[in-house]
């Protein structure tokens, strides 16, 4: 199969796969106990009251209207409007991707380079000291949950010696770009070993193999074997790692945005969900699993040029 | 985020919070005792995200009553002792029987330079009135015959009530009653006659005002206020410890009692600011018996709740509503622990053995682990408290109508705004089921009452009557915390939700 075949059919695929995320979500925010109205109602749930603001919402017309007018908007691009504020969901979403966007592409940008030096450099001295240091200071970083390294981070180095801002609130991240230091540490600290172990592995597996044996008998320089020969092998099984790491960091690090106060898609989610604002969530699973989707394929098709048998 | 990660989260935070500034020195230095004029105040409180609107009439979270203080004014507000006085009302006078009220209007004008007028006050309240809407303030507001009611001139205001009511200021003073430019509906650049001016908004992020040089009481110190959002506890603290914020909105006793000492922050604390309770429904078995409740209220230790979950940042209560508030029934002695009699109550109530289950939720901090330490306090009493913990979300309508008994925390208004929202047998919040004709009789009468001695005597009765056999356990009263910069003055130590809460006009940065 060419890869264009492959990619359109993965499209295809993808699209049909976007609307069922979408049913399953509404059906399951639907499962939520109460709605919108309850929610905004708070402490003051006078049933009177509760049942003006559910007709004021609109929440009062049948489910499967409300889904099917939000489905036909959709097909038009059009996410629809916050039931509780009335506020395009579209321009909630704008405002949340940004943030998320640009701490998952300072993440890939360094997280990529870093575990991949840290993988071949273990490689290439296996056992020695150099690969024991960093297979315990990886193993070291995985082994910490990431709230904890974030209050711990904040309260030495933001808090105690007040060398980086403790949070990002109500900053632009991107015209303070010091409050991100500490974010994108905490995001590092576990897919770092998770990948370098992988690149690590497969740098070894690649090593040992036929073909690099054969390339060393015919006299090709050692640099040329191990980074032309058994590096892009070493990386096809990474490349995956890597796609799930992006899917993360794009689906809204929750708790990092708690700690560090960064209005991104997870907070966004949070909040949503809380309010039992449907519009809202809906929106989110689409831009969840429309990211899943493409970033997924990009990996295939990524493997796919790196080592062709894998992706067949 | 499930609720013990959460608090797990919370505890660790603060501790190592504590840790990081162990060894700095003792009382607050450096705080500003001068007003001083100028600066960019910001101000780090929870938010809603994209739920959050600058419509006054909708504000329902602390930042959007905060937000809305700033830019907009009320006919009246609460004082410290949480009474009405008067705001953008000069004065107001009743007739003889309470039932017809003339408003004087300040001479005030909105920020875009239009005085406020009479059309304004009574647009403002026929949008609240709105029987399509949901305002909040809507019941507060029901009493107000709004046909009968006319403008007699532009500053002057005369309002039909349906019934004789001299707690009418309160209704000016209730919670969202904002007053709003004649046909104002679109709130995205909102207009307000308050002290503050808007400037711009980012939903779920920040909100920037600018002072306003007209206000009628005076131009504010600052020149500009920012509201920042930070959900999380532990970040609105690190921020302000940061000096990326000046003042941090609700803070845990935990965090006060971290930094009380320290010379990073200073602490605010507003006493008598949450009722902390458990409500028992007397419409059903078993707290229709009314021996049995007397046992819940003797089993409950106070001051050991206070001291575990509020760490000590409260008061005990007495089961009544309201302590330091206005008309609060302070003769009435303080009921304390006595196990042997809450045993023989028990017994005599046939509730020996009985597993009775209590509902909470995270809905209000604290109230999770008020809920535990008493089911421990119930343990040899001859029943078991067993803890059930639900919804966050749709907690209070939850609560409502299912169980009966449930954890309940409850902000400050007036002693008769919480009888008419919570304890008359029309009331739509009235959680306890408490429905007692005799009861209802007392409010009209107190309500109807122009003298003012006449009519403490009648709420010391109704307090009285709830003290004995009401469904509230109100076992203590919540300061309100907040943390500031050290070169912040002017923060008052009012309740929340009082007119001085939060009110950002009176602050400065030294």
């Amino acid at each position: 199969m060419s890869l264009s075949r492959y990619a359109l059919r993965r499209l295809l695929f993808g699209a049909v796969q976007v609307l069922a995320v979408v049913t399953a979500v509404f059906l399951m925010v639907h499962a939520l106990p109460g709605d919108a109205a309850v929610a905004l109602a708070g402490d003051d749930p006078d049933p009177d009251r509760v049942e003006v603001i559910r007709r004021a919402l609109g929440l009062d017309r049948p489910v499967l209207e409300r889904f099917g007018e939000w489905l036909w908007g959709l097909a038009r691009l059009d996410f629809g409007a916050s039931v509780v504020s009335g506020r395009p969901v579209a321009d909630t979403l704008v405002a949340a991707l940004g943030p998320t966007v640009v701490l998952a592409v300072l993440t890939l940008v360094l997280l990529v380079p870093l575990a991949v030096a840290a993988g071949v450099a273990g490689a290439l001295r296996e056992g020695g000291p150099l690969d024991r240091a960093l297979t315990s200071v990886t193993v070291g970083l995985h082994s910490i949950p990431e709230f904890a390294l974030a209050i711990v981070l904040v309260a030495v180095f933001g808090v105690g010696l007040g060398w980086l801002p403790p949070t990002a609130v109500g900053v632009d991240v991107l015209a303070e770009p010091a409050v991100l230091v500490l974010p994108l540490v905490v995001l590092l600290a576990r897919p770092l070993c998770s990948i370098s172990r992988l690149v690590r592995a497969g740098m070894l597996d690649a090593l040992a193999s036929d073909y690099v044996r054969h390339a060393r008998r015919l006299g090709v320089p050692p640099g040329r074997v191990r980074f032309a020969h058994a590096l892009p092998n070493a990386l096809a099984p990474a490349v995956q790692q890597v796609a799930r790491t992006t899917d993360w960091l794009l689906g809204g690090v929750i708790v990092v945005e708690a700690v560090f106060v960064i209005p991104g898609l997870g907070t966004v989610l949070v909040d949503a969900v809380a309010a039992r604002d449907l519009p809202v969530v809906q929106g989110l699973a689409v831009v969840f699993a429309v990211t899943t989707i493409a970033v997924n394929l990009l990996a295939d098709l990524v493997a796919f040029r790196l080592a062709p048998r894998a992706a067949a | 985020m499930n609720a013990i990660t959460r608090r797990g989260f919370l505890g660790l935070s603060a501790g190592l919070s504590a840790a990081a500034v162990a060894g700095c020195g003792s009382g607050p230095t450096g705080a500003a005792t001068t007003p001083k004029a100028g600066g960019r105040l910001r101000a780090a409180f929870a938010g809603g995200g994209a739920k959050e609107v600058l419509d006054p009439h909708l504000a329902n979270l602390f930042v959007e009553a905060a937000r809305s203080k700033a830019l907009f004014d009320k006919l009246a507000d609460l004082g410290p002792d949480v009474a009405a006085q008067p705001r953008l009302a000069e004065r107001w006078e009743p007739n003889a029987d309470l039932t017809r009220w003339r408003i004087t209007l300040r001479q005030a004008v909105f920020h875009d330079g239009r005085p406020v007028r009479a059309a304004d006050v009574l647009s403002s309240y026929a949008r609240i009135l709105d029987p399509a809407r949901g305002f909040r303030a809507k019941s507060s507001l029901s009493v107000i015959d709004l046909a009968n009611s006319r403008a007699v001139d532009d500053r002057t205001v005369e309002f039909a009530l349906t019934r004789p009511f001299v707690e009418f200021p309160n209704v000016l003073a209730a919670f969202g009653a904002y007053i709003v430019p004649e046909g104002a509906e679109d709130f995205s650049r909102p207009v307000g006659s308050g002290p503050f001016a808007f400037v711009s908004f980012e939903p779920g992020k920040s909100v920037l005002l600018k002072r306003n040089p007209d206000y009628w009481e005076g131009a504010a110190h600052l020149d500009e206020l920012q509201f920042v959002i930070a959900n999380e506890e532990s970040a609105r603290v690190n921020a302000l410890l940061g000096g990326q914020v000046d003042y941090a909105h609700d803070l845990t006793p935990t965090t006060a009692r971290a930094h009380a000492s320290g010379d990073r922050m200073t602490v605010v604390r507003s006493p008598n600011s949450a009722v902390q309770a458990f409500a028992m429904k007397l419409d059903r078995a078993p707290f229709d018996n009314r021996d049995l409740r007397e046992a819940m209220f003797l089993l409950a230790d106070r001051p050991q709740l206070v001291e575990s979950t509020l760490a000590g940042a409260g008061q005990v209560g007495n089961d009544l509503y309201g302590k330091g508030y206005q008309y609060y029934a302070d003769d009435i002695p303080q009921r304390v622990r006595d196990l042997d009699k809450a045993k023989h109550l028990i017994r005599k109530a046939g509730a020996e053995g009985m597993t009775i289950r209590l509902n909470t939720s995270t809905a209000a901090a604290g109230m999770v682990e008020a809920a535990t330490i008493f089911a421990d306090q119930a343990k040899g009493s001859g029943l078991t408290i067993e803890v059930v913990t639900g919804n966050k979300d749709t907690y209070w309508a939850d609560i409502l109508k299912d169980g009966v008994m449930s954890s309940f925390r409850s902000g400050a208004m007036p002693i008769e705004t919480h009888i008419a929202q919570r304890l008359l047998s029309t009331s739509g919040t009235n959680v306890t089921k408490w429905a007692r004709p005799g009861f209802d009789a007392l409010y009209e009468k107190a309500v109807s009452t122009a003298d003012a001695t006449a009519r403490a005597a009648v709420y010391g009765d109704m307090q009285r009557m709830l003290h004995a056999e009401g469904g509230y356990l109100m076992w203590g009263f919540a300061d309100w915390i907040v943390g500031t910069a050290t070169t912040v003055g002017g923060v008052s130590t009012a309740p929340a939700n009082t007119l001085d809460w939060a009110r950002f006009d009176k602050v400065w940065l030294g």
